[in-house]
């Protein structure tokens, strides 16, 4: 074939394999950032007009328009630019730069609300059209029982995706560039008519009617690409074509679902293929490459979803989760780093600091030192990106996995999940307490048990009890979402997504908890101090006094943080018991995006010392300003925390004042490298990296004007730091900062 | 080996300024001096502290050493380490014994045998010269300036490497003559790496404050940083 000359042939040619075509034929580099060129003038006037139309979309109130009257989808957009002469890779979500789509099918209320919330109304047309149709949103709640309603209302369980697309999928949006869609259609219509030979059950019904499905959108994917002019029903030729094609593919995905999070999976060495044989051929320079990269990622940080403010509150900054991984390293040892995974980084230069496409660096003691240092110095200059363990992943899921939303991993195009947000644990303990009773909204929502008796908590009677509630919640949860993912599938399924797997995909249940670090906290207090309660009128515990010293989670007191990884072991055994839908295995994370302020409302005080309505610390971290033994004792809490009951990922926000890494830059970035080094060496899982003055913080709350393009990582994603709400841009400043006294 | 036990005042996991690279940092309890910008003053009570074993010591700095890279290590400050020299001089070996750098972080302000032998195990003396001329350190710090040459002549002759380093006080020692006299001063020794002068701060206040003692120092402005890196570009190395 004509597009792959040059290619070393393989496996690859004759089934979809994308890993084989790029062990076969990428191009380690092992050097440093010498290499690598600025923004070319094209880029710089490209990107100053997407800068303005980013600051009306500010000053707009966060909008910049909607199309009230289009249901998005891949062909129902006329083709749309942000300069049409000078771009070199095309296409947006709708007719026109950062105005969205309106995607009704996980539920129309959802639509209309965020229509409206910004000043619009959903057109009739969209309103008549959904009278008539059931969405994903309507499915769920058919089936909901009042128990499930009482727990989502109640915040037991919260962010649900019941209301929207779960999103957390990958397609392998490379399979278009490297394949063409056509041998796409055909290898799936293989599929189906393999299916139809055996035995016609609930499963296989579903799945050939999915994959009718898959092979209609990728249809459609045709189409799309066919109105800005191009065919992607063949393979791409050269690198333009591959980065084209590469971007249909996920164009396409985000025109048809607004999932949460619509990550890219890891593209960077596959395309870094391309651009190398351009480049051995002489026709593109480094100049070029970066251009086409710059291109392409200018494109990604234009992708917008329309949301709610309430959907805002648990996931701020409007985020995507573009999540590209960056880096690894090969199952045979060699560094899977290109000098393209220097180009996307170099974006953060090329472009500026933005919080997408989430940049996650795949960090392994076998990285090259030129691209640790890299990694290091985008990380001091502009708090853009997040590292996650290779050593730890890469023998569980390969070398050709990625990173959806904030760290989840799968195996691209060959793994998927069903997103399942988040319980409260320091809730469930509460719960657990009050027999079932939830003080601060006053319903009954557990199983009905007495009220702890006893003036003082003995810790055994409430691990005891925490257990009889544990396992009635996790029933709740797995079932819970069992209804949701069961709907999705039938009301709004992934087509596009989902054509870029294999056909027989392997499915994990994502759960996922909140407030592990208040929930050991006060297991370590009711242990190691003296918790009184403090009791209503009624006679439910509302408060604690807690008196006398107690380990606290983040101080590398093995006390404590054994206390923590058991309660994550006893979750993760705990939810097992109940079979997840479609046979997917169940996971677990610890990560809470920005919910742990939304989390922290919605739940009285907490033996720890933590007030009613205080904010959780976000993911896995250490309760605010409860480290005392210093920034390498707290990571090492951390890192203790067992990925293998937490296989959906283990976040942790590391913030640190510039002075304190290091007295120069170069020293900075050393020593970032080498604390990166000890902590993956550790087996911990993820760290978003910020390296920054509190006081800039403080000074940019008080003054958004001065610091417009500030960018700092959350709990698993970067945002703007001034599109987070007052309440989340308090709670921010209020974190750790682990500075030099 | 009967563990030796030492009065420590606190325990830094990570600290990346005393010393080179990622480092923990041990601060033992105790002080002879008493300088008038002294930024720990909760330390120099020298029965204070937690009685901690050298080897409980060594385990917990262990645990982080997969954080110290090729140049990190563990650093002893204090109050003046070599008040408990042996103690330093056990968790050091121990330290040494597997792989971890030491640093020790002192004014050099006692110079016996025990000190001695704590230096055989110091990969780097981070040696604190306060002020350059006798009156000045006398009055300052309550100590000698003659002592701290003294060391600073052992370490010569032990070859172990040394950063000097000096607080910048406004008023005090933060003009040229005075950098003229500590170049002069430092100019024999070959064992001299490095100079860190570190700007006065005022973080310490409160600490004096909680402790209800007066800070010598109340009115005293913080340094400049950039008038310190001027100092710091006048500072003239041996070698």
């Amino acid at each position: 074939m004509q597009q792959w000359e040059g290619f070393a042939p393989g496996r690859w040619q004759d089934k979809i394999d994308v890993r084989d075509f790029i062990q076969k034929n990428y191009t380690p580099y092992i050097g440093d950032d010498g290499f690598l060129c600025g923004a070319t003038e094209r880029t710089a006037r490209l990107m100053e007009r997407l800068n303005t139309l980013l600051k009306v979309e500010q000053e707009f109130g966060g909008v910049l328009d909607i199309d009230t009257t289009t249901v998005s989808s891949l062909t129902n957009y006329q083709p749309g630019y942000l300069c049409k002469d000078e771009e070199l890779i095309v296409g947006l979500q709708t007719n026109r730069p950062l105005k969205r789509g309106v995607n009704p099918f996980g539920g129309i209320r959802m639509a209309r609300s965020a229509c409206e919330s910004y000043g619009y109304t959903l057109s009739r047309k969209i309103e008549d059209e959904f009278t008539y149709r059931t969405t994903h949103n309507d499915g769920v709640f058919r089936v909901y029982t009042d128990e499930m309603r009482r727990a989502r209302k109640s915040g037991v369980i919260t962010g649900l995706p019941d209301a929207y697309g779960r999103g957390r999928i990958i397609g392998d949006y490379r399979r278009v560039a490297l394949y063409g869609v056509g041998r796409l259609i055909a290898e799936k219509q293989r599929d189906k008519a393999a299916l139809g030979e055996g035995e016609m059950n609930v499963d296989t019904i579903r799945l050939s009617e999915e994959l009718y499905q898959q092979i209609a959108f990728l249809q459609k994917l045709i189409e799309m690409a066919k109105m800005y002019g191009f065919d992607i029903s063949e393979p791409a030729k050269d690198a333009r074509e591959a980065i084209q094609w590469t971007y249909f593919g996920y164009l396409g995905a985000i025109k048809e679902q607004n999932g949460a999070a619509m990550s890219l999976g890891r593209v960077s060495t596959f395309l870094d293929i391309y651009l190398e044989r351009d480049m051995k051929n002489g026709v593109l320079d480094e100049s070029g490459a970066q251009e086409l990269i710059d291109d392409f990622v200018m494109k990604l940080r234009m992708a917008r979803h329309l949301r709610t403010p309430d959907y805002n509150e648990l996931f701020g900054g409007d985020p995507m989760w573009i999540t590209e991984s960056v880096g690894g390293v090969g199952e045979n040892g060699v560094p899977l780093v290109t000098r393209s995974s220097f180009r996307f980084l170099n974006t953060l230069y090329t472009l500026g600091p933005a919080p997408e496409p989430n940049l996650t660096v795949l960090w392994s003691e076998r990285l090259p030192e030129g691209f640790k240092r890299f990694c290091a110095k985008v990380s001091v200059d502009t708090d853009s990106i997040q590292y996650e363990n290779d050593d730890l992943m890469r023998p569980i899921y390969g070398d050709d996995y990625a990173i959806a939303c904030c760290v989840s991993a799968m195996k691209i195009g060959k793994q998927m999940q069903f997103f399942g947000a988040r319980c409260n644990l320091p809730k469930l303990l509460l719960l657990c307490l009050n027999g079932g009773h939830d003080q601060l909204s006053g319903i009954d929502i557990g199983p009905k048990g007495e009220v702890y008796e006893g003036e003082v908590l003995d810790y055994d009677k409430v691990t005891a009890r925490l257990d009889e509630y544990r396992a009635w919640l996790c029933k709740l949860y797995v079932n819970t979402m069992n209804v949701i993912h069961y709907m999705h599938d039938k009301y709004a399924y992934e087509k596009t997504q989902m054509a870029l797997h294999d056909t027989d995909v392997h499915r994990f249940m994502a759960f996922g908890v909140a407030g592990l670090s208040v929930l050991a906290d006060s297991l370590s207090a009711i242990k190691y101090a003296k918790v009184k309660v403090v009791r209503d009128g009624e006679g439910y515990i509302k408060d604690f006094e807690t008196t006398g010293e107690f380990p606290k989670f983040g101080n590398d007191d093995s006390r404590v943080d054994e206390i923590a990884g058991e309660q994550l072991r006893l979750m993760i055994d705990e939810l097992r018991k109940t079979p997840a839908y479609r046979g997917a295995e169940h996971t677990l994370s610890v990560l809470t995006i920005t919910s742990n302020v939304v989390y922290g409302k919605k739940t009285g005080s907490t033996p720890d010392g933590r007030k009613q309505g205080e904010p959780f610390a976000p993911g896995a971290n250490p309760m605010h300003n409860r480290e005392e033994a210093g920034a390498l004792a707290s990571l090492s809490s951390v890192a203790k925390l067992p990925y293998d009951c937490c296989r959906d990922g283990i976040s942790n926000t590391f913030s640190i004042t510039p002075g304190t890494l290091g007295k120069t830059k170069e020293e900075q970035v050393q020593n970032l490298v080498d604390i990166l080094d000890g902590y993956f060496g550790n087996r911990a899982h993820h760290i978003n990296i910020n390296v920054l003055n509190k006081q800039k913080l403080i000074e940019a709350y008080n003054d958004p004007a001065l610091y417009p393009n500030l960018t700092i990582r959350v709990s698993g994603y970067a945002v703007n730091f001034h599109k987070l709400s007052r309440e989340q841009q308090r709670e921010v400043i209020s974190r750790t900062f682990h500075e030099a006294m | 080996m009967e563990e030796l036990y030492g009065r420590v005042h606190s325990f830094q996991s990570m600290g990346t300024l005393d010393g080179p690279g990622v480092r923990s940092v041990v601060f033992l309890q105790g002080c002879p001096l008493r300088c008038c910008y002294c930024h720990n003053p909760d330390t120099w009570e020298r029965a204070g502290g937690v009685r901690t074993g050298a080897g409980a010591l060594f385990q917990r700095v262990r645990r982080y050493k997969g954080y110290f890279g090729a140049r990190g290590g563990v650093t002893v400050s204090g109050g003046e380490p070599l008040l408990q020299a042996a103690f330093v001089r056990r968790l050091f070996s121990l330290c040494r014994g597997d792989g971890i750098h030491t640093a020790l972080d002192t004014s050099g302000c006692i110079l016996d045998e025990e000190a001695r032998a704590l230096l055989d195990v110091c990969d780097l003396v981070l040696l604190d010269l306060k002020f350059t001329t006798e009156e000045a350190y006398r009055a300052h710090t309550g100590g000698s300036l003659a002592k701290t040459l003294g060391f600073l002549d052992e370490l010569e002759r032990q070859k172990i490497p040394v950063w000097i380093r000096q607080v910048i006080v406004p008023g005090f020692n933060d003009d040229e003559e005075s950098i003229g006299r500590l170049n002069s001063l430092i100019a024999p020794y070959s064992c001299v790496e490095r100079v860190e002068l570190l700007p006065f701060r005022r973080l310490c206040l409160e600490k004096y404050q909680e402790m209800g003692i007066p800070f010598p120092m109340g009115e005293i402005p913080e340094a400049d940083p950039l008038a310190v890196a001027r100092l710091q570009s006048l500072v003239r190395l041996a070698k």
